[in-house]
């Protein structure tokens, strides 16, 4: 049957309305034309106003269309076009409009999927009148505000009209985050309504992947908020995906905080490193962020890092300064991979989280990228890990320090640790990695942001990125996310690099070495710091992984400097991170193998390195450093997406450390636990940022 | 015939579709639905369920014809039919559907294949009965009178 407009009563559209039930718009869903007809009219039966479609491809264009037309839909399960739970979740997710199931089968299973897709009620064939008659009680309890009573608070905000956080909320005052459930109900509903689809009402939303894209626009997001002022509500807004809920965004903010915080401790020397390495922050942090994810390679830019941190490797710039210091060196690796502008990010964004050491990270960005780039730089960008966050972004930071090659590694380190708590910072977010990019704020805390930068490594653009990113991230935390996005690279690198970061054991960051850690391969993971990058590059994969390794050793380097205290954890999750970052880098097999070793040194270097040891990480495939920065980035990033996706699945690998991100299933800490927890914080936060990205957030 | 008489043999006539479960509570349902504004609601769909389920029945034959019969679109058609049978409270087709699906579940050809015959069986018993059910009713209307409600007392 066609729809058919209403119905022979008498009810204006809105007429009825006054009279409600009376009157009540119901739009109906059945394949079945007998069933149909017959629902049609028992529903005219009961005054209502009924449309009728026999496909549920038409039904959601009509309620696409205008959705205030109607105020109840009523569907069947099975249909031919479309799956009736799929039309469910959808109405729900874009319309938050109460959804009765119909069936002519009672099974059990059949009845709890409806509920869990989020139907009102779930009615048997053939419908009785008496049924029907109550059905606008629905229509009413969605409407009651926020209320918790539907599912989704937030649906029924929606429904009311929600407040106007919708769309450019993220502007707006900060939905207080805390008010999640009022928020949610608010914004979710507006946002549901601007963004359309996050509406986080729909009972059982699938599960989200947060991809090192997602990671990314998420740490960015974030980074763009300010990583204190970060909402869901808002970063969902920003980020403008579709199916995204603010539920979904809400955990992973929380995971990446998390993360930032672990790189932000171990960040924390290297945050002050990095700072005065010359802010570049926030693009640091950012580094942690997510850069870190991909960009690792970009990570290397160390450009990145050096710009920022080579400077001033100071922690202040972590990255930043990483990156010029270290991205010196870097620099050549970094080309971008430092994001050295992360360090700086990575620093404060760190800062924000716990403040990891900007410097630190910074540092280690450029050293990442840096190291990554040419693995010379590595090392500073391993510095830059600091902020692990931005690998990418440490490096900026770090640069100096890291990449310095080494020389500000130290820095770097601490950027690197910094990094790791930008990293992570993305507070759990394992997105960082994703949203590497945006982290370097993230340096916070959460190296969960590192997890961007780790898991991000991939997503570093430059391989240094991942580096940092993931260590930088991790020291970030915020930052690294976005350096995670290199520092995806470095996840895979990371666990590398977190090992190779410990190795650095600090100091040494011998970014030079990471240079050659980069290629290192392991070799230097053992002795130095870079060894982790050596070891870390070795895992091959970072070679292979475009070289993202050699970032490692670079990172190694860097990590070293990075601040082993951060790569405690940092290494710690940078093991994992390596060895996701390995993954994720060269794929992360190499990296992890190196992070073995790396890790151990990771881990001390984690304090800083974390980010470093991400960087190491990055630098032990160095190979992956260096590639990537330049233009391995993208290949690496893809690496590291992989590996991020690794990482995160990995979680565990990295160990990310594991402690800042934790809990957060994402990856990243996973990430970071798994291998480093401890050690580097850095490393693994920047790993487990890719661990984190790479997983699923979900 | 006298109107009257006409009418009581509708009712007993369909009295004993339902005690003869050709028919259950729903059908009662579906006239109840009938009324001025919609005079010829049962007739509507009552033939619309007649022209589906022949579809489906072919549908059906043609599926279990196959050499690899294909057991979930078997299942969604036996599915189908049954809740639309439902819908016009045609009961025993209802319940031969079940059957049906019993045997789809197992895969049992063989089973479906027996069901199938069941099936089509007791839609062309029922559509008999309508059939006759309708014609009375149109010699009622003819007659001027109207079509006596029918309580199911039992």
């Amino acid at each position: 049957m066609t729809m058919e407009e209403k119905l022979g009563g008498s009810n204006g559209e809105d007429g009825g309305r006054d009279r409600f039930p009376i009157g009540m718009r119901v739009l109906a869903v059945d394949d079945d034309p007998i069933c149909l007809k017959v629902l049609e009219n028992l529903l005219r039966k009961c005054q209502y106003h009924v449309t009728t479609t026999n496909q549920a491809i038409t039904a959601l264009k009509m309620l696409r269309e205008n959705r205030n037309r109607y105020d109840l839909v009523i569907s069947d399960v099975n249909m031919p076009d479309m799956d009736g739970f799929k039309l469910l979740e959808l109405v729900g997710l874009e319309m938050d409009l109460p959804v009765i199931m119909l069936s002519a089968h009672s099974d059990t299973k059949l009845v709890m999927k409806g509920i869990t897709h989020g139907a009102c009620d779930y009615l048997l064939k053939p419908v009785r009148i008496e049924e029907l008659k109550n059905i606008w009680q629905h229509v009413v309890r969605k409407k009651k505000p926020d209320s918790k009573d539907q599912i989704n608070a937030s649906n029924q905000d929606k429904s009311r009209g929600g407040t106007g956080e919708t769309g450019p909320t993220s502007s707006s005052s900060d939905q207080k985050v805390s008010k999640k459930r009022k928020d949610q109900s608010e914004d979710e509903d507006e946002e549901g309504d601007d963004n359309g689809h996050e509406d986080p009402s729909t009972q059982k939303k699938p599960r989200v992947v947060w991809s090192v894209e997602l990671h990314r626009k998420f740490v960015s997001a974030v980074n763009q908020l300010g990583l204190e002022k970060a909402v869901p509500k808002k970063i969902l807004d920003l980020m403008n995906v579709d199916g995204l809920t603010r539920e979904n965004v809400a955990s992973h903010l929380q995971k990446y905080r998390l993360y930032l915080k672990r790189l932000s401790s171990v960040a924390t020397q290297q945050a002050n490193m990095v700072a005065a390495l010359g802010s570049k922050d926030p693009s640091y942090l950012r580094m942690g962020s997510l850069d870190g994810f991909g960009d690792f390679r970009t990570l290397t830019g160390p450009g990145r890092i050096s710009s920022a941190s080579l400077s001033s490797y100071q922690p202040g710039g972590l990255f930043g300064r990483l990156n010029s210091s270290a991205a010196l060196s870097l620099r050549g690796i970094s080309s971008g991979v430092i994001q050295s502008g992360h360090s700086q990010t990575l620093n404060n964004p760190i800062n924000g989280f716990g403040k990891i050491q900007p410097a630190v990270v910074p540092a280690n960005q450029n050293q990442n990228g840096t190291l990554f780039q040419g693995i010379p730089t590595s090392i500073n960008q391993l510095s830059q890990n600091k902020p692990t966050n931005h690998f990418g972004e440490f490096n900026r930071g770090n640069d100096p320090n890291a990449f310095g090659v080494a020389t500000n590694f130290q820095d770097a380190r601490v950027t690197v640790g910094g990094s790791s708590n930008t990293l992570p910072v993305s507070s759990g977010n394992p997105l960082l990695l994703q949203s590497n990019t945006q982290q370097t704020q993230h340096s916070g805390g959460a190296f969960g942001n590192q997890p961007s930068s780790l898991g991000v490594t991939s997503l570093n653009q430059e391989p240094f990125d991942m580096n940092v990113r993931g260590s930088s991230n991790f020291l970030d935390h915020g930052r690294c996310s976005e350096n995670w996005q290199s520092a995806v690279q470095l996840s895979s690198f990371p666990s590398n690099a977190l090992s190779a970061s410990e190795t650095f054991s600090h100091e040494q960051l011998p970014s030079n070495n990471l240079q050659e850690s980069i290629s290192w391969t392991s070799s230097h993971l053992s002795s130095s710091p870079l060894d982790l990058s050596s070891s870390m590059a070795n895992p091959a994969n970072l070679e292979d992984s475009r070289g993202n390794i050699s970032q490692v050793g670079l990172n190694n380097n860097v990590i070293q400097n990075i601040d082993y205290t951060t790569k405690q954890q940092w290494g710690d999750s940078r093991h994992d991170y390596n060895g996701n970052m390995n993954n994720s880098f060269s794929r992360g097999d190499s990296l992890v193998p190196a992070s073995g070793p790396m890790m151990d040194q990771s881990n001390v270097i984690s304090d800083k390195m974390n980010d470093v040891s991400l960087f190491s990480q990055f630098s032990g495939d160095s190979t992956y450093v260096v590639p990537h920065l330049d233009g391995e980035k993208s290949a690496f990033d893809t690496k590291s997406r992989s590996n991020d996706d690794f990482l995160f699945e990995t979680k565990p690998q990295n160990g990310f450390n594991q402690n800042s991100f934790e809990p957060s299933e994402n990856i990243m800490m996973s990430m970071i636990k798994s291998d480093q927890n401890n050690e580097t914080p850095l490393m693994d936060g920047e790993f487990g940022f890719d661990a984190y990205s790479l997983g699923s957030c979900i | 015939m006298e109107l009257v008489q006409i009418q009581r043999r509708l009712v007993d006539y369909t009295k004993s579709l339902f005690m003869e479960g050709f028919l259950d509570a729903q059908f009662l349902q579906l006239q109840q639905l009938q009324d001025d504004s919609n005079p010829y609601f049962v007739f509507e769909v009552v033939s619309l369920f007649f022209e589906d389920s022949e579809k489906l029945l072919n549908e059906l034959t043609i599926a279990l014809d196959q050499p690899n019969v294909d057991f979930k679109k078997i299942d969604s058609h036996v599915h189908q039919l049954k809740g639309s049978s439902s819908s016009i409270g045609a009961q025993r087709v209802k319940n031969a559907c079940i059957a049906f699906r019993n045997y789809c579940d197992v895969q049992n050809i063989e089973g479906c294949l027996t069901c199938l015959q069941q099936v089509k069986q007791e839609c062309y018993l029922v559509k008999n009965k309508f059939e006759t059910l309708f014609r009375l009713e149109q010699q009622i209307m003819a007659s001027g009178g109207s079509v006596p409600t029918i309580e199911l007392g039992f």
